[in-house]
Order: structure tokens, then C-alpha cells, then sequence
């Protein structure tokens, strides 16, 4: 019998931390972070010693300053009273305003474009080449500067619309106005207002008419209970259908539940539409776009829907021709078989490039700054800097919120991956 | 039915009768028509709203193109000539805008009598990327490559030839205590000496040495400032040396995030996240407002300097992403091959990992390119005269006061010839590999 011992341990010698492969990860990573932190402290050190050269301080407390400007669009309520940090809010919204809008919009262009590409139409086809070509190579500053300066240089001025026979006339039956300080849209207004402090029009004889958050907050509110009672619909109609194999008609009920309801709350409200019109030399009432989200909205979504366009392009070819003759030959129907067998392939090819493309144009519409859209970058990192001299803190948060949003955008793309990947063996 | 002869049934043929022509609806132009524009309903319709849409766009463009005005010396003469052919102001493009003020939109405020330099600077580095382009020229090219960015820096720049030439000595320093440390000693030290020896020259011997030189031999061409530089000039000058100097910086980070450290590992995912997720305007800013706070008091260096900079650090971190998508593309058996061989990690990657790698991430690289040279167009915003900044100032004149879609043309035009051109390349270059790799 002989003993079971450990072989002796060679000592620990220096050099191991050098050639030993245990080791050296080791001597690597610490002399990284040595030199990282050595690097961050110098920065650090640069700046207090700038800073203290130029008499300043690192405070956020200019957030709570009175801004004294004024913001042109505001989604919430704002005056040159209220603070930095309120104007710094009213530009986040302005920022997700226009990438929201210019999600969609550039989604459904997209989308449109992409399978009108694929198109067995020549003329179509190319038409559309040409459009996702011109849009992808051409700077994106350059399409916002060209559409707002034809905007602006080419529609007719307000006061075109005058006279027993004016030059330039509304469109859609006198709803909308296109001129060349914004466009004018119809919006809607209610007899009954809930909230009843904004009084909104007195035209053409009608009752006065207002429209405030309540009134739109008792909408959503109807219009989700309506969404979620059809889900409870659709639900039901599915479990019966697996357990006597007899689906129930579904379509009446939802179309029921979903137009009664805000129907009557619609009613109640006593709604009408707000149509702008003329007043002295502009136009009044109705909604107010101006030119710079305009010019922004356009060319940010026709630019990203160049990009989207190519994305689903490629996500539909992904799916092999296999994978539809397969369903055919199962007896599926078209629409059947697109819904279950094709979309779910060509969207997880297509939903990850989608959201990167998303996340470029909320990044990209910084460049609100070519055309005076009041922006986040607008707001707290141009007047308020400029105002209260507070570069560093001012760039800092505004990093800080770009930063945070595309983290959040990007851990959902991430979840959806993770979600929807092929399990490999 | 073998009964069946020639005289019972009442008539049959006994020549063969000529071809005849396919109906008129199944061949040519009329069949490709039907087929291909006229299939359906839905086609139909489709096609007749395009064929609308290219006859607005065309009835817009062309016959303002066709009268358009290219010898004028201001906007209100090339109107003037617009209305003695009987046309409205904006029936006809002024392009004499161009043939007034190309100088100024390709070279921006540099003088015109060096305009040789930058065309020079051009060529020279046409020749040098040569050799990383075409596999079969002679390796020895190599070394004009990289003496490329000297060259061009001092032909854009001028000054004394000796500040290039003393810069680019100390490489050339690195490179031999390299070899001579690392021969005789180890090749740890001999990295560390590649590294602090070229530090210890360029902080306090470059300057002595390069001044001293123009002292005793005076070489040096006429100074251009930074401000001077402008128009398309600006921008390849911003693209070219952002693309290169980001290239091998983007490849570190992306070796970096794929590390099995935890510290390299964390540090290259927070560098190229926050990068990437700030857009580029906001970091231009920053390079305009906050470098100075960041660097040692009383430093101050050229704005275009800091745009470079900065549009490099961003660029980094995109080819990071495009290069760590060609590193995980690769089959681990790669990786465990270099392993199995004995190869250490630096030469399992220069060896075998990285040149396939890179390969494949050249269709990424060059996108990421195309996305970069685009956006120089945002230096205008701090206030380089890039092509739309000088576009800006030429319509701040009094002679070319109003004029807009002639320039924007013009831009257009350019950005689109050269990213189109790009493109098709990249496209050729992803073919290419997948017919390589099948």
C-alpha cells in the first residue's frame, strides 16, 4: 500500500506572473485596470483643475433654475418661467415625439417599399430601387435641409389662401391648410368638455368647444377596456374551439364591443371637429405643425424607410421557397400559411436589424438642430448650456438620456432575441 | 382503327404547313409588357400610379435641368438671362453657381494657387492603398504606405518637412527597440520598449530635434491653417484619416469584448456601448466644448484635430461591433485549432483567426465607412465648412443670395456618386466571399 499523497507544490516564484498562463490573465487584468484607473484619474484631474481655473463648479442645480425661454412646441405645459429642467423635459418629449412618429412612418414606408421591391413589375421594382438608393446614399442632413427648404421656399404663404379667388386652397375639403409656416390639420374638439378650461374655437356659429387631457385620458381609457374585453373574446372563442372543435363567430361581438363603447363616450362628450381656418394673416385653430418636425418627420422616416426597406427585403428572401411549398403541400390556406409558417421565419430575421434602424433614427434626430426643431440637444444642451454656462453638466445628462434610451431599446432587442432563437443542438 | 386509310377519311394533308409567328400578346415587348406590368389588376394599378409618379418627377426636373443657365457671374444676371428666354425665376437651374464657385465647394477656403497639394496628397494616397487593395503587387509597396500619412500631413498641412519626418522617426525607433530589446533581452521587454521609447522621443526629443534640423536645413512649404480647409476636401480628409486610424483601434476592442478577461472585457462593452449609444452630433460637441476641460490646463489644440479625433473614437466603435460580428461568425474549431497547434493567443490571432475574420467584416467595414463619410456632413454644426457649411456661406453672398436646389443638386450628386460607388463595391466584395466560401 502506498500512500496517496499530493505531489509537492513548486513554490510560488515571481515570474510565474509573467509565464504562467494561470497567472498572467491575472497580472494582465490588473495592470489594465491600473492603467484604466490611471487614465480616468488624469481626465478627472484636468478637468477640476479647468474647472477651478475658470472659477466654476460641478451643480446640477441649474436644472431648477428659471430657463427665461421660450420653446415653440410643447407637449406639456411650459413658460419662460419654469425651469431649466422643466425645458429639458418638454425637449425629451419633442425628441420621442419625432422618433415615434418617424418609427412608424418609416416602418410602414418600409415595409410598403421592401415588398414592392420584390415585385415581379419592372416598372414598380425599379422605381423603388431608385427610391431606397437615392435615400441610402445621400446624407440625411442634406434630405432634412431639402425637404424643409421646400417646405418653406415653395408651399404658399397663408395669405395665398385669401380672396374670392386665392391662389393656393385648402385640401380634403377645406381641412387642411399646407403653407409655408407649417401644416394645419383638423383636430377634434368637445361640446361637453370634461376639463373645459381650454376653450378652443367659436366658429362658423358653433357652440364653444374645448379639449383638455381628461377628455382624452376617459378615451384611451374606453378604448383599452374595449382591447382587453375583445382579448377576453378571442380567448374564450379559442378554448371552446378546443374542446368541441366548433369556433364561435368572433367578428360581430369584437366589432360590437370595440365601437359601442366609444361611441356612446364620444357622444357624451358631444365631439366635433375643429377645422383650421383664416384669421388676420394666419391660420387659427386646428393643429399646428410646424415646419422644422415636418421637414424632420419626412426626412427622418423616408431616409430610415430606405434602410428598413432593404431589411425586410432581405428578411423575406430569407425564408426558402421550401418553407411555403411545404405548407401548401399540408393544405394550409395562403393567408394560413403566411401568418404561421412564413412571418414568424422572416421576422426573426427581420425584428433585430428593425430595431437597430429605430434606434438610428432616434439618435439621428438630433439633427433637429439643422432645421430649429426644439429637441432635447435644442433645449438642454444648446440654450440652457449656453445660458447658464454649464457645458459639462448639461452634456453630461444629455449623453446620459441618449445613452439610457438606446439601452433600453437595445435590452429589449436583446430579450427578443434571446426569446425567439433557434434552439441548436 | 388500323381500317383507317388515306381514302376513307375525307381529307388529309400531305405537305407541311409553314411556321407561323407566335400571336402578337406571347412575344416581345407586347408579351414582356403584359407579363410583366400588366399581370393583374394590382399590377396594373401599381403601375399606372408609377408611371404617374415618374412622369411628376421627370416633368418637375427635366426641363429645369435642360434650361438651366451655366455662365452667369451672380443669381440676379442668370435670372435675368431665365426671363430674356421667356422663363419664370425657378423655370431653369443656375448652375453657372458651380462653374462660379466649384473651387470653393471642393477645396473650401484653400489657397487656389496650392490646390495642387490636396490633388497631390490624393494621388499619393491612391498609390499607397494600393497594395492593401490589389493582393498581387510587390510587398515592398507596403512601406510607401506607410509613409503615406506623413506625406499627405504635410502636404495638406505644410510647414517644415522635419515634423513629419521626426514623428515618423520615432515609429521607425519603436520598431528596431523592438527587435534589438526583444532579441537580446525578451519579448516582453521588447514590446514594453517599442512602447516607452518612441513615448520618451516624441515628448523630448522630437521637438528639439525637428526644430533644429529646420535651423540648420531650412525645407518647408507655405502653411495652410486648418480653418482654410473646407468643402469636399473637409470631408474625405475627415473620412479617410477616421477610417484608418479607427480600423485597427476598432479591431483591438473587438479582440478586447471577445477576451476572456473580465476587466478587458467590461471596459471595451462600457467604451463601445456609451459610444454607440450617444449620437454623433452630441460627441462632436463635446469635442467642440469639453475636450479643453478634459486635457491639461493651457493645452489647446485645432478643431479639426479634435473632429478627427472624436469621428475616429465613434468610428472605433462601430467597426468593433462589424469585426466582433466576423469573430463570431468563425467556427470554434478555428480558435480550438490555433490552440491545438501551441499557438499563443497574439498568434493564433495574427495567424489564423483574425484574417478570416476581417474577411468577412470587409462588406461591414466598408458600410460603416459609407455611414462615416455621410455623416462628416455634421461637422457643419460646429462650424467647419463642410460642403453644406460652404453651401451656407455661398448663400450668404450677395451674388448667390436665394439660391438653394442647385447646390443641394450638386451635393447630392457627389455624396450619392461616391456612396453608390462604395456600395456596389462592398456588394461585389460579399458576393465574392460567398462564392469563396461555398
Amino acid at each position: 500500500m502506498s500512500t496517496l499523497t499530493d505531489p509537492p507544490k513548486p513554490a510560488f516564484r515571481l515570474s510565474q506572473l509573467i509565464y504562467d498562463t494561470r497567472y498572467r490573465s491575472i497580472t494582465i487584468q490588473v495592470v489594465a485596470l491600473i492603467l484604466i484607473i490611471a487614465a480616468l484619474y488624469w481626465l478627472a484631474n484636468n478637468t477640476v483643475s479647468n474647472l477651478a481655473a475658470l472659477g466654476k463648479d460641478f451643480d446640477f442645480g441649474f436644472l431648477s433654475q428659471p430657463a427665461g425661454y421660450d420653446i415653440n412646441q410643447m407637449l406639456i405645459e411650459y413658460d419662460n418661467q419654469m425651469s431649466h429642467g422643466r425645458a429639458a423635459l418638454v425637449g425629451i418629449m419633442n425628441t420621442l415625439l419625432v422618433a415615434f412618429l418617424g418609427c412608424i412612418a418609416a416602418t410602414i414606408i418600409g415595409v410598403f417599399v421592401g415588398v414592392l421591391r420584390l415585385s415581379k413589375n419592372w416598372v414598380v421594382s425599379r422605381l423603388m430601387a431608385v427610391y431606397v438608393e437615392g435615400f441610402r446614399n445621400v446624407p440625411l442632413l442634406l434630405w432634412i435641409i431639402l425637404i424643409f427648404a421646400i417646405m418653406s421656399e415653395a408651399m404658399p404663404q397663408p395669405r395665398d389662401f385669401r380672396g374670392a379667388e386665392p391662389a393656393a386652397s385648402m385640401i380634403l375639403g377645406d381641412s387642411f391648410a399646407i403653407t409655408n409656416r407649417g401644416v394645419y390639420l383638423p383636430r377634434l374638439g368637445f361640446t361637453n368638455s370634461l376639463s373645459g378650461d381650454e376653450v378652443v374655437a367659436s366658429q362658423d356659429g358653433l357652440t364653444p368647444v374645448a379639449s383638455g387631457g381628461l377628455d382624452w385620458l376617459l378615451i384611451l381609457a374606453t378604448l383599452g377596456i374595449s382591447i382587453i374585453a375583445m382579448r377576453f373574446v378571442t380567448n374564450r372563442a379559442n378554448l371552446v374551439q378546443q374542446s368541441t372543435g366548433v369556433r364561435p363567430n368572433t367578428l360581430w361581438k369584437n366589432l360590437a364591443i370595440f365601437f359601442v363603447p366609444i361611441g356612446i363616450v364620444l357622444f357624451f362628450l358631444g365631439v366635433v371637429i375643429v377645422r383650421p381656418f383664416l384669421q388676420g394673416f394666419n391660420f387659427t385653430e386646428g393643429t399646428h405643425l410646424r415646419n422644422s418636425l415636418i421637414a424632420l418627420w419626412l426626412a427622418l422616416s423616408l431616409y430610415t424607410g430606405a434602410f428598413i426597406a432593404e431589411i425586410v427585403r432581405s428578411g423575406i428572401l430569407a425564408v426558402s421557397n421550401g418553407q411555403s411549398e411545404a405548407a401548401f403541400a399540408l393544405g394550409m390556406q395562403p393567408s394560413k400559411t403566411m401568418k404561421l409558417v412564413i412571418l414568424p421565419q422572416a421576422m426573426r430575421v427581420i425584428i433585430p436589424p428593425l430595431i437597430s434602424q429605430f434606434l438610428n433614427l432616434t439618435k439621428n434626430s438630433s439633427l433637429a438642430i439643422a432645421v430649429g426643431y426644439m429637441d432635447v440637444r435644442a433645449t438642454l444642451g444648446g440654450i440652457s448650456i449656453s445660458q447658464t454656462g454649464r457645458e459639462l453638466e448639461g452634456m453630461l445628462l444629455l449623453g446620459g438620456f441618449y445613452l439610457a434610451l438606446s439601452l433600453i431599446i437595445s435590452s429589449g432587442m436583446n430579450y427578443y432575441n434571446t426569446r425567439t432563437k433557434l434552439e441548436e443542438r | 382503327m388500323s381500317e383507317i386509310h388515306a381514302h376513307t377519311v375525307s381529307h388529309v394533308r400531305d405537305t407541311m404547313l409553314p411556321q407561323q409567328a407566335p400571336p402578337i400578346t406571347e412575344t416581345g415587348v407586347v408579351k414582356w409588357i403584359r407579363e410583366n406590368l400588366f399581370s393583374s389588376w394590382l399590377n396594373a394599378i401599381l403601375t399606372i400610379i408609377s408611371i404617374y409618379v415618374i412622369y411628376r418627377l421627370l416633368a418637375g426636373i427635366v426641363p429645369w435641368f435642360f434650361h438651366s443657365v451655366w455662365s452667369a457671374e451672380s443669381l440676379s444676371e442668370c435670372r435675368d438671362v431665365l426671363a430674356a428666354k421667356g422663363l419664370g425665376a425657378h423655370d431653369g437651374a443656375c448652375f453657372s453657381v458651380l462653374t462660379a464657385r466649384w473651387h470653393q465647394m471642393v477645396f473650401g477656403y484653400y489657397p487656389s494657387d496650392l490646390y495642387w497639394r490636396p490633388l497631390l496628397a490624393l494621388a499619393v494616397f491612391f498609390v499607397g492603398i494600393a497594395p492593401i487593395l490589389f493582393a498581387n503587387l510587390p510587398r515592398k509597396m507596403l512601406l510607401i504606405t506607410m509613409s503615406v500619412p506623413f506625406i499627405c500631413f504635410w502636404l495638406l498641412w505644410g510647414g517644415s518637412i522635419w515634423f513629419p519626418l521626426t514623428t515618423a522617426l520615432g515609429f521607425v525607433l519603436g520598431y528596431v527597440a523592438m527587435n534589438f530589446v526583444g532579441k537580446s533581452i525578451s519579448p516582453l521587454a521588447g514590446v514594453i520598449a517599442a512602447i516607452v521609447v518612441p513615448l520618451l522621443y516624441w515628448i523630448f526629443v522630437a521637438g528639439a530635434l525637428s526644430n533644429g534640423l529646420q535651423d540648420v536645413i531650412p525645407l518647408d512649404i507655405e502653411t495652410v491653417q486648418s480653418r482654410k480647409f473646407g468643402g469636399f476636401m473637409l470631408s474625405v480628409i475627415i473620412g479617410l484619416s477616421a477610417i484608418i486610424l479607427s480600423l485597427p483601434l476598432g479591431i483591438l476592442l473587438a479582440l478586447a469584448r471577445q477576451s476572456d478577461l473580465f476587466i478587458i472585457k467590461t471596459s471595451a462593452v462600457i467604451f463601445i456601448e456609451v459610444i454607440r449609444g450617444v449620437p454623433l452630433i452630441v460627441w462632436l460637441f463635446t469635442a467642440q466644448l469639453l475636450l479643453n476641460y478634459f486635457l491639461p490646463p493651457g493645452s489647446n489644440f485645432d478643431l479639426t484635430l479634435r473632429v478627427i479625433i472624436m469621428v475616429t473614437l465613434f468610428a472605433s466603435a462601430y467597426i468593433a461591433e462589424v469585426v466582433r460580428g466576423g469573430l463570431a461568425a468563425l467556427p470554434k474549431g478555428q480558435y480550438e485549432g490555433g490552440d491545438s497547434l501551441g499557438l499563443d493567443y497574439w498568434q493564433s490571432m495574427q495567424l489564423i483567426i483574425l484574417p478570416q475574420a476581417l474577411k468577412i467584416s470587409i462588406p461591414g467595414i466598408v458600410n460603416t465607412f459609407i455611414g462615416l463619410f455621410k455623416d462628416t456632413t455634421l461637422v457643419v454644426f460646429i462650424g467647419l465648412f463642410d460642403p453644406l457649411g460652404i453651401a451656407g456661406a455661398i448663400r450668404a453672398t450677395t451674388e448667390w443670395n436665394g439660391i438653394y436646389w442647385e447646390l443641394f443638386a450638386f451635393i447630392g450628386l457627389m455624396f450619392f456618386i461616391a456612396c453608390f460607388s462604395m456600395g456596389r463595391y462592398s456588394l461585389y466584395l460579399e458576393n465574392k466571399l460567398q462564392r469563396e466560401n461555398r
